[in-house]
């Protein structure tokens, strides 16, 4: 069997807000080209914008990797930040720790993991108190 | 409803893609969360908003939005411009706060 896959890889920087969502923007982008559905790059494009948003806004930033294949859409988010307490509650609508410069921003609505929980088929969030998470997330491009 | 007429609707100036006016929206949102706008919102053409930051030019990315409206004559920064350039969103700019503009674009039956 031949192996059919496309690896990417992003570093996130946690110093500059305005340009958090590039990779995202990128993957976007080559998916777009690959000839994927739009329905599956926009799932994939807001799970991974939410996710990358969160490395600059709760952790330092982080690596992001993607893998491609013709079945499934896999994009590993590894930050360096703090570690998530309880993920529990962190994975319910409305919990939010963003203070009020991430609110002006726009974010901080307690939205971004249930989001990504929505439009990903697949989800594992693993975290080390002091160390960093790491958010493994999955969309199939076709119906298992 | 024609960009255009949203330009004329709002009394809106262009900043961004104006060879762009002659795309269509049939929808609307106005928010200033951009959490609720990814959550929620589907198939909208057009994004209302008070707040003023590139990543509301990247949020309608993700979206597939195609134009910006930023109300109450706020005006966006040169880098924010340029990425709508980059991403072909259309930037609009209202004196309008967000609760009139979006009732004006909503009396003309856009997303009704
Ligand atoms: N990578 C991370 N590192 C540390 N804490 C995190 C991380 N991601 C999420 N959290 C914690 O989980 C909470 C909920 O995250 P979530 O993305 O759902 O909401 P938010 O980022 O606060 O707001 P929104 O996503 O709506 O802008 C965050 O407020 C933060 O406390
Ligand atoms: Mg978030």
């Amino acid at each position: 069997m031949a192996e059919n896959v496309m690896r990417l890889h992003y570093t996130v920087s946690d110093t500059d807000f305005a340009v958090a969502g590039e990779a995202s923007s990128s993957v976007k982008k080559v998916l777009k080209q690959l000839g994927v559905p739009g329905e599956i790059i926009r799932k994939v494009s807001i799970a991974m914008y939410e996710c990358e948003i969160n490395m600059v806004i709760h952790a330092d930033g982080g690596e992001i990797d993607v893998e491609i294949t013709p079945e499934k859409i896999r994009m590993i988010h590894k930050d360096r930040g703090p570690g998530i307490k309880d993920i529990e509650t962190a994975m319910q609508e409305g919990y939010s720790t963003a203070d009020e410069n991430v609110r002006e921003l726009g974010f901080g609505a307690g939205m971004g993991l249930p989001n990504m929980k929505r439009y990903t088929d697949e989800m594992n969030i693993t975290t080390v108190i002091g160390e960093g998470t790491t958010v493994d997330m999955t969309v199939y491009v076709k119906n298992k | 409803m024609k960009l255009s007429d949203v330009k004329t609707v709002l009394s809106a100036n262009v900043l961004a893609c104006e060879n762009l006016l002659e795309n269509e929206v049939h929808s609307a949102c106005g928010s200033d969360l951009l959490s609720d706008v990814l959550a929620f919102v589907k198939d909208q053409g057009l994004l209302l908003t008070g707040l003023v930051n590139s990543q509301v030019v990247r949020t309608a990315e993700m979206m597939d939005i195609k134009a910006i409206v930023f109300v109450r004559g706020k005006k966006p920064t040169d880098d924010i411009i340029e990425l709508a350039e980059e991403y072909g969103i259309v930037v609009f700019t209202t004196e309008l706060p967000l609760y009139k503009a979006c009732g004006e674009l909503y009396l003309t039956g856009l997303g009704k």
